[in-house]
């Protein structure tokens, strides 16, 4: 790229002026006229058949237009909502879904029925006199139980509970038999509410004279919206345009499709009036997809010289009542089980189970904190079985050499895990820690020390991988750059920008390709009537990696096209013409130049090369040679109350790598936000039910989101390790923090309790959950012990 | 029935008939159409709906419009000075990245102002305390936390405000 | 969500709240700072026909010493009780706990009466009620603590009765209140508070472990007999029978009301 001005600059963000001022525009800031309102009736069962549903007295209330049950769409919506391959290609059990419920309701919180009314008040009141005689079923929430041959089912008809069960590398027995020591271990991953501060939210209108239809919501990505609903509904993709504005978080949980992006477009075809719908925070952790919710069987053989040989995983995955449709990217997890560890052989397993819960999704990580959990975890059960240090040990078997293929055949892209790691013990004062922490134990104190070096993969991806994933449609990234006749430019991208910074990296990148001022550079996403024909949309850490790139490359040929401008306005060789500083001259004739905008006005008159269409715009499609694999090192120092297991965070340090950084101000921000919510897991969130299989955490007073008063401040520092993945030399950083921080949390935890003989401890280690293995291990073992 | 009311609102003077049951921040968002002032929760827990009522921070989806009567009202809208200029807050959460998805920030920044007001030089820790009742999911705290304590510098004339768009 | 519709009828002294009530009926709610009230509406798990709206009463909203009385308003905001001088200088626990109540946008809201008339079993200044034998001075008459909070949620009041103040004694000797929870904002998993009166005695009460506050009248029978705090604070757990909820098992509630016991008498005397 030319020389470098703005890439790498702690640029304050563009969008921040409207943020702060009030005037971003999210959904529920939009109301067109004549907008009704659109109730969702919900069941408020685990699982129930629907005997009836009882419709009068709802549709005689005032102000309500409509009350429709799940029959009533079918002049609308066809088809079963999707589920994508992702990475179990081949599932046993896919129940369909329909957006509502017909004869039987699988999971609390599952739409059966919709209201609409004049205002939300009425829609709400109206919600509450729809009559549904439910008969209760049996429910099956606990993964085990479900698995049993006698379990209940989660829906009346299936054979068994299995949606997928598949081996993808059974063989570790080489390793298990060479191994002078294995440890093993049962790892939780509770269920987990995304809980975006922007709860979903849908508004559409149909204009039946042009049958068209619009829809605005708070989505990832818009296009694959209007790819899905706009086949549900039998629009063309040309007049179903989606809208996706300024939105309040996503965390994964706005990517897939949901019943109420269905419901809501067809309410507005139904009644030839724009509908709305805003989920309540209620309904929110309730209804929207759940994150993790996993089990993980764990074994690891190595030697008491403290080599890893071999890796045994077994992953049981909470589907919930229906696989969501990217449930199975959560399988990712045993493909990169083994972590930033050169295991000779690992051997892995996925089992995912249907229950009467809601589905699980992809939730910031999906797969990667939970492998990063289950190897860090692991490693340091076999360090202390061991007597080693856990420094040591993971030193002794990092891959060290890369490109490096694993044992699923993927390839890690670049990296160095000692060098972040010898920077956090450097920040730590790691052997000062570990005095410190012996002095502590002499005093009775509970002083614990966590690490984790994580290592992710991200940046999706190659079509070759991603085609197949989604069943089709490769996670490739496109950019279209407009340059206007007088210089200014507006980039279109088909990611999405939803808390990332977007508007002023991608702004960056383009400034500097094309040697302009940022405010002469416009970036646009998140409305499928503008820019290219598709776009992918922001998750899984891809933007920069992979829609940065199209973004890039489209300035490259907006450049090249107009260097050949150039030279013929300069009468000189287009090899000759060089582009510099926003300006092209020919080169060892500095005074024999054009300015980048002189070349655009040209670029849009008369006298273009022979061979030249006008304009000056250029449309990429990036298509990744491989994925990229960031990486990184995080302590974590803490203590434990032994008398009411209380944990107080004391430092929490991160060194991470994602390669070459266009804005570190956004990046550092990224890492705060992910490293937060990996910490809310290890100590706080968990979705909980009660013995009914009921709701127990409804709300934000029971869903323990933390303030910022349970937070540490946060160290940090960074290495760069550019990835040969593309031309940027960029990784991704918005999921990094969350699957780096929750094992360095329970890591440092159970080196607090190991004196007491616990070596492990499940999320979230809540006050009551360590003071009863406290209480236990005092109990049962005698101090020193270690089981 | 519907009840008269009469609030001045960043500084005007307004009256409206509103049912008993309406949330101010209902009120605020959907008849007076300042829609900076956000809903995130149903039970008073997030903070996005801070606004203030004679100078205090409160949480507009726990009170009904009608209690507003006769009161006068902040909201993120009226923050700016009246050419324009940005509140020195505004101006911190920007030049300290204090924001993300910009969700949860009216309510910081609203929850803050009552925060410097009443504690012009706040520690750290004061700053913690004095932001409990508000939850943010992006940005982890820790440049929410610096937004302030540049915002308190910039109020109190200890530091020169400078541009955020310069950047470093 | 939205609460389900009711009547609203603003009071502007302590007689037109009393008659609005009796018009009103037995389902109409009385409206303080209505930051427990609003959100169980807003969910409808309360329905109120008709909201009592107190907050103009100015007479109920006062902070007075008189004699060795701390008497204070119904409609007194946590805020107010937070700051004032002579809260802090008269019963400085109750300041201490105020401060730890909510956040500050509820602590500019919520009132001392709403928290006595809730009668939630977390509400911290109803344990300290208890403890220190406050009166609890309606509109027609004086009830001590001890009868005041009857259950769950549950109070002596007369459906159309209004809490017009708490009266406290005057302790300003060592005390101490903790808050056991996870989140800064979070109502307490347990709470215990010890203040120690000017003839020596210790009262002692505990938050959240029953259906009402606790005073832990065997913590304090002890500590009367001449035992350690920790030999005391080991019947702090007598004759408790806590549910369990999310954030605590029924043992783990004891557990804890002994070791906060143990710990909040240790940090008021070292205070």
């Amino acid at each position: 790229m030319a020389v470098s001005q703005l890439v790498g600059a702690r640029i304050h963000r563009r969008e921040d002026p409207r943020l702060v001022s009030g005037r971003g525009r999210y959904v529920d800031d939009m109301t067109l006229p004549r907008t009704a309102y659109l109730n969702v009736v919900r069941s408020p069962h685990p699982h129930a058949r629907i005997l009836t549903i009882d419709t009068t007295a709802a549709k005689a209330a005032p102000g309500v237009t409509a009350v429709y049950v799940a029959a009533d769409f079918d002049a609308v919506l066809s088809g079963a909502m999707p589920v994508a391959p992702a990475f179990v290609a081949e599932k046993k059990t896919v129940p369909d879904r329909f957006p509502l419920a017909r004869s039987e309701a699988c999971f609390e919180g599952e739409p059966v029925a919709v209201v609409v009314a004049e205002t939300k008040e009425q829609a709400e009141d109206a919600a509450e006199l729809v009559e549904v005689d439910y008969e209760p079923l049996p429910a099956v929430w606990d993964l085990e139980a479900a698995l049993a041959a006698d379990s209940p089912r989660a829906h009346q008809d299936l054979a068994d509970n299995v949606a997928w069960d598949l081996t993808y590398n059974a063989d570790a027995d080489a390793s298990f038999a060479e191994a002078e020591v294995t440890v093993r271990q049962r790892i939780q991953q509770q269920r987990l509410a995304p809980t975006p501060m922007e709860p979903r939210g849908v508004m559409a209108e149909y204009r039946p004279q042009d049958q068209a239809m619009t829809v605005w919501m708070s989505s990832q990505n818009p296009h694959f919206i209007r790819l899905f609903v706009s086949g549900a509904m039998g629009i063309p993709e040309n007049r179903f345009r989606v809208v996706s504005p300024d939105v309040g978080g996503g965390f994964g949980c706005k990517i897939s499709p949901y019943p109420e992006d269905y419901l809501v477009p067809a309410a507005a075809k139904l009644l030839d009036r724009p509908v709305k719908w805003i989920e309540t925070r209620t309904e929110s952790v309730q209804a929207t997809t759940h994150g993790r919710g996993q089990l993980y069987d764990v074994e690891l053989a190595g030697k008491r010289d403290g080599t890893m040989l071999g890796l045994k995983v077994t992953q049981y995955l909470d589907a919930g009542a229906y696989v969501g449709t990217f449930g199975a990217f959560q399988a990712v997890a045993c493909l990169v089980a083994g972590g930033a560890y050169d295991f000779r052989q690992v051997a892995s397993r996925t089992i995912a189970v249907l229950t009467n819960r809601v589905p699980t999704d992809p939730y910031r990580g999906a797969g990667r904190p939970e492998a990063t959990h289950l190897i860090e975890r692991t490693v340091d059960i076999f360090a202390r079985e061991i007597g080693m240090d856990p420094v040591e040990v993971r030193r002794k078997n990092f891959v060290k050499e890369f490109p490096y293929t694993n044992p699923f055949e993927l390839v890690y892209d670049s990296g160095d895990y000692d060098k972040p790691l010898r920077r956090t013990l450097e920040i730590a004062g790691y052997e000062r820690l570990r005095r410190e922490q012996e002095e502590a134990r002499s005093q009775g104190r509970l002083l614990g020390i966590g690490l984790s070096t994580w290592i992710e993969l991200c940046g999706f991806g190659p079509s070759g991988a991603t085609a197949p994933a989604t069943g089709g449609l490769a996670l490739t990234e496109s950019a279209h750059v407009r340059v206007f006749p007088t210089g200014s430019v507006t980039a279109y991208v088909g990611t999405h920008s939803h808390g990332q910074g977007h508007d002023t990296t991608f702004a960056q990148i383009v400034a500097d390709d094309l040697g302009l001022t940022m405010d002469q550079v416009e970036i646009r996403h998140g409305d499928t009537a503008e820019g290219t024909a598709f776009g992918y949309g922001t998750y899984g850490s891809r933007s920069l990696a992979v829609g940065g790139i199209a973004l890039h490359r489209s300035c490259q040929k907006v450049v090249d096209k107009a260097r050949r401008i150039a030279a013929h306005v300069l009468e000189a060789a287009d090899e000759d013409v060089v582009f510099e500083k926003g300006a092209f001259h020919v080169k060892g004739s500095p005074d024999r130049s054009k300015t980048f905008g002189e070349i655009t006005f040209a670029a849009y008159g008369m006298g273009l090369p022979e061979d030249m269409e006008l304009g000056l715009e250029a449309i990429s499609y990036f298509d990744p040679p491989n994925l990229v694999w960031p990486f990184g090192a995080h302590l974590c120092l803490l203590e434990v109350d032994p008398e009411t297991g209380a944990v107080t965070l004391l430092r929490y340090i991160a060194v991470d790598d994602c390669g070459n950084v266009i804005n570190p101000m956004i990046v550092e921000g990224q890492l705060h936000g992910g490293i937060v919510q990996g910490i809310a897991q290890a100590l706080f969130e968990e979705v909980a039910y009660d013995e009914e299989g009921r709701l127990k955490t409804g709300t934000l007073l029971d869903y323990m989101v933390p303030t910022a008063n349970e937070i540490p401040p946060i160290e940090m520092d960074r290495t760069v390790t550019p990835t040969p993945v593309n031309e940027l030399g960029v990784k991704g950083v918005g999921e990094a923090g969350t699957i780096a921080s929750s094992v360095a949390v329970i890591n440092a935890i159970c080196d607090a309790l190991a004196p007491l003989g616990i070596r492990h401890v499940d999320m979230p280690a809540s006050p009551d959950r360590l003071w009863n293995l406290i209480e236990h291990a005092r109990s049962t073992a005698p101090q020193g012990g270690d089981r | 029935m519907k009840h008269k009311i009469r609030v001045t609102i960043n500084g005007q003077v307004r009256e409206d008939e509103v049912a008993p049951r309406q949330l101010l921040v209902h009120y605020l968002r959907d008849v007076v159409g300042l829609t900076g002032t956000h809903v995130g929760c149903d039970t008073s827990q997030c903070g996005a709906c801070t606004i203030h009522v004679d100078g205090k921070a409160v949480k507009s989806c726990s009170i009904f419009a009608v209690q507003a009567d006769g009161h006068e009202i902040k909201t993120i809208e009226g923050m700016a000075a009246a050419d324009g200029t940005m509140h020195p807050l505004q101006d911190a959460f920007w030049n300290e990245h204090g924001l993300q998805c910009g969700y949860c920030t009216p309510g910081f920044i609203m929850a803050a102002a009552y925060l410097l007001e009443e504690n012009p030089d706040p520690s750290e820790d004061e700053i913690r305390k004095g932001l409990e009742g508000n939850l943010c999911r992006c940005t982890g705290y820790v440049n929410i936390v610096k937004s302030v304590q540049r915002a308190a510098k910039t109020m109190s004339g200890k530091a020169e405000p400078e541009p955020a768009s310069a950047g470093e | 969500m939205i609460p389900a519709a009711f009547e609203y009828a603003r009071a502007t002294s302590i007689q037109e709240a009393v008659s609005l009530l009796g018009r009103y009926g037995e389902d109409a709610k009385v409206l303080a700072g209505g930051h427990s009230l609003i959100p169980l509406m807003r969910l409808r798990m309360s329905q109120p026909s008709a909201l009592i709206d107190v907050n103009g009463i100015q007479e109920l909203d006062y902070v007075r010493v008189e004699g060795d009385r701390l008497r204070i308003g119904a409609l007194t905001r946590h805020v107010t009780i937070q700051h004032s001088p002579e809260v802090k200088a008269s019963l400085p626990v109750l300041a201490e706990i105020a401060d730890e109540v909510g956040d500050n946008q509820v602590r500019n809201m919520g009132t001392i009466g709403g928290v006595l008339a809730h009668a939630d079993t977390a509400g911290d200044y109803n344990t300290l009620a208890l403890m220190l034998d406050a009166e609890i001075v309606t509109d027609r008459r004086r009830i001590p603590a001890s009868d005041f909070f009857q259950g769950l949620m549950e109070t002596a009041l007369a459906p159309d009765e209004l809490v017009c103040e708490v009266s406290f004694p005057v302790a300003s000797g060592p005390h101490h209140y903790i808050k056991f929870r996870r989140r800064l904002f979070d109502w307490a998993i347990v709470g215990a508070g010890a203040q120690q009166l000017a003839d020596g005695s210790w009262r002692v009460g505990l938050t959240n472990v029953g259906m009402t506050p606790v005073r832990a009248r065997a913590v304090e029978e002890a500590l009367a007999g001449g035992a350690a705090f920790d030999e005391a604070a080991a019947h702090a757990s007598d004759g408790l029978s806590p549910s369990g909820d999310l954030r605590a098992s029924p043992e783990y509630k004891l557990h804890l009301a002994r070791v906060l016991t143990r710990r909040v008498l240790e940090r008021a005397s070292a205070a």
